[in-house]
């Protein structure tokens, strides 16, 4: 594997990662299976290009995308609460929604920034090369996060969302509102993701309406390999785990991709293939090591 | 510790594995295929067939996203790494990866990049001007000749009040042929009915939503829709809908007739091309090209079962009848 590689496998880990934080609150720590994430990681990316598109600065765009993706979070939580539908088909039904709330935002299903001012624009006029300067940026802006989310879990609504997900029914009877947190908590979550859209398009230079296929795999995978690899005791290791989660997930991509073994070599459409047996290895290999160098 | 310890010790394993000396002999070309599809490998095999025949010697690092765009940015990554002496980047999602990673890696500014398969490499993004694409990126688009596809249709049908065309509207290719074959129709007066899916499975449904509706159905060069041509034909064929397509494969699935994109072909212009930049063309000024030669393929058996009478000028001028 080449440095550019690794490096782009790093970059693309901290971009996505901070969708895997999102995925993290619903799935982890409120205990909601959620798949909204499919279509508010489209949404954050449509919001910011469509709004640099008209002119809006590019920092800007990206609040914009959070606020969308709060709201469309919103309305999963609202449809499981409110109107009693079981949470993973609310989050469906909210998922395929957005797919085409995101092709009218777009007036289609493809917006291009090429050749527009992004967010990495202002790093690289200081000559830093763009793969150096996202690389910076986005562990900036996922550090940040992560020390919002290890501050926000520890006040009493983030103790209160622990809660939610642990043991609804002790929560309910110390007088905490378990469908305020939950709307609120799938909206937090779904406003990260959008975010993570947003910085997306900017990097690839496009948003596209089929960008979020796959994005609940993605994040669940990486927050159970950070899991398994780095632990869970305690929120401020289960939130550091699933960033570094989602970098190693992209690094086993990464290596998949640079695989050629010897006269055995793979073909192109083996990639998935490679990625999950990698993906099998790096959770197995503590397993291993307990059970031959005890 | 200990467990980051175990983790450090197996990447660095793999690392070792998987890291190998490269011959640097050859002429690397890299590619960049966003998902495997009849239409889009035959594009890599024709540009392949195309340079070997002029007589190259290439190394190819071929490489497929399997249709995640994640994946397609890691892969422009990895391209930076491997120094090709050029990139042939497949289908849009994967030249605007490339071309966002040239802009993002400076040393990529002198590195040739063809796309292949862009229906309008304009609203990609991906050129300035068609015809001097001014950076180091060109190629072939594959944009349809939508008014020569309607005079076919009118040609056999000429009482044909509406026509029918099913899309996925999240294609951004597909949108903006639907777009173009709405400006073509509205010209000779004919209603054009749009039935769009999302996904392959929906394609039955829609089918069936334009059945005594109109007096043909169109299929643009659309992934989702081909991808389910024989649920399409099925309806058709069932209710004497006559169904046409924008490309040559789909005729022996089930069409009654294509006037000829043929992505091999496609693939070896593109091949063309890049042995012309490999003798010392330069891409800035390397037009973008479109398909120049259209073939007319007929399927007999399928005409007959929905209904419509092929003149014998027609059979003449066919390239290929399928019995």
């Amino acid at each position: 594997m080449s440095w550019y590689a690794l490096l782009g496998a790093v970059e693309q880990g901290l971009v996505y990662g901070i969708m895997v934080l999102g995925v993290y609150l619903t799935f982890r720590v409120l205990n909601f299976p959620d798949l909204t994430v499919d279509g508010s990681l489209p949404l954050g990316a449509a919001v910011s290009a469509v709004a640099i598109s008209f002119g809006v600065n590019p920092f800007a765009a990206l609040f914009l995308a959070l606020g969308a993706g709060f709201l469309a979070g919103m309305v999963t939580g609202f449809l499981n609460t409110k109107l009693g539908i079981l949470h993973l088909l609310a989050s469906i039904l909210t998922m395929i929604a957005l797919y085409s709330i995101n092709i009218r935002v777009m007036s289609g299903p493809n917006v291009s920034l090429l050749g527009r001012n992004t967010v990495l624009d202002l790093f690289m006029r200081f000559g830093l090369p763009g793969y150096v300067a996202s690389i910076i940026l986005f562990t900036i802006i996922s550090l940040s996060i992560v020390v919002f989310l290890v501050w926000f879990l520890h006040t009493e609504f983030g103790q209160s969302m622990l809660a939610t997900g642990d043991n609804p029914r002790m929560i309910t009877s110390q007088g905490v509102n378990t469908h305020t947190v939950i709307i609120l908590g799938v909206g937090l979550s779904n406003a990260l993701v959008a975010f993570s859209g947003a910085l997306i398009a900017q990097n690839q230079g496009a948003a596209d309406v089929n960008m979020g296929v796959g994005t609940i795999v993605a994040g669940l995978a990486s927050v159970i390999v950070g899991e398994t690899v780095f632990g869970r005791g305690g929120v401020l290791r289960a939130v550091v785990a699933a960033l570094l989660g989602s970098i190693l997930y992209r690094t086993a991509i990464a290596l998949a991709l640079s695989m050629k073994l010897g006269a055995f070599s793979f073909t192109p459409s083996d990639l998935n293939l490679i990625t999950a047996l990698l993906v099998v290895l790096a959770l197995t290999a503590p397993r291993i090591k307990a059970r031959f160098f005890p | 510790m200990k467990r980051f310890a175990v983790f450090v010790v197996v990447m660095f394993v793999l690392f070792g594995a998987m890291s190998h000396v490269l011959a640097q002999e050859a002429k690397v070309v890299s590619v960049n295929q966003f998902v495997e599809h009849p239409a889009l490998d035959a594009v890599l095999k024709g540009f392949q067939d195309q340079l070997r025949e002029s007589g190259f010697q290439l190394e190819y690092r071929v490489h497929n996203a399997q249709a995640n765009m994640a994946t397609a940015n890691l892969i422009a990554q990895q391209i930076v790494g491997e120094k090709p002496d050029l990139v042939l980047a497949i289908a849009t999602p994967s030249a605007q990866a490339m071309a966002q990673t040239v802009k993002k890696n400076p040393q990529m500014q002198k590195t040739p990049i063809l796309f292949s398969a862009v229906t309008d490499p304009l609203s990609a993004g991906l050129v300035d001007d068609l015809e001097k694409p001014g950076a180091n990126i060109t190629g072939t688009s594959d944009l349809t000749p939508m008014d020569r596809h309607l005079e076919l249709i009118r040609e056999l049908h000429p009482e044909m009040k509406a026509l029918g065309v099913i899309y996925n509207s999240g294609e951004a290719n597909s949108r903006a042929l639907a777009d173009l074959l709405k400006v073509e129709t509205a010209k000779v007066g004919i209603t054009l009915e749009e039935a769009t899916v999302a996904r392959s499975s929906d394609v039955f449904q829609a089918a069936k939503s334009l059945v005594n509706k109109v007096q043909a159905v169109y299929v643009p060069t659309d992934n989702t829709v081909v991808s389910a041509f024989e649920a399409l034909a099925k309806v058709c064929h069932e209710n004497k809908l006559p169904l046409y397509a924008a490309d040559v494969d789909s005729v022996p699935r089930g069409a009654v007739a294509a006037l000829g994109f043929d992505y091999y072909e496609h693939g070896r212009q593109t091949g063309a091309m890049a042995a012309r930049i490999f003798q010392g063309a330069d891409p800035a000024t390397t037009p973008v090209e479109t398909q120049k030669d259209l073939e007319l393929h007929l399927n007999l058996p399928a005409a007959e079962i929905m209904g419509v009478t092929i003149p014998e000028a027609m059979l003449q001028r066919a390239g290929k009848i399928h019995e």
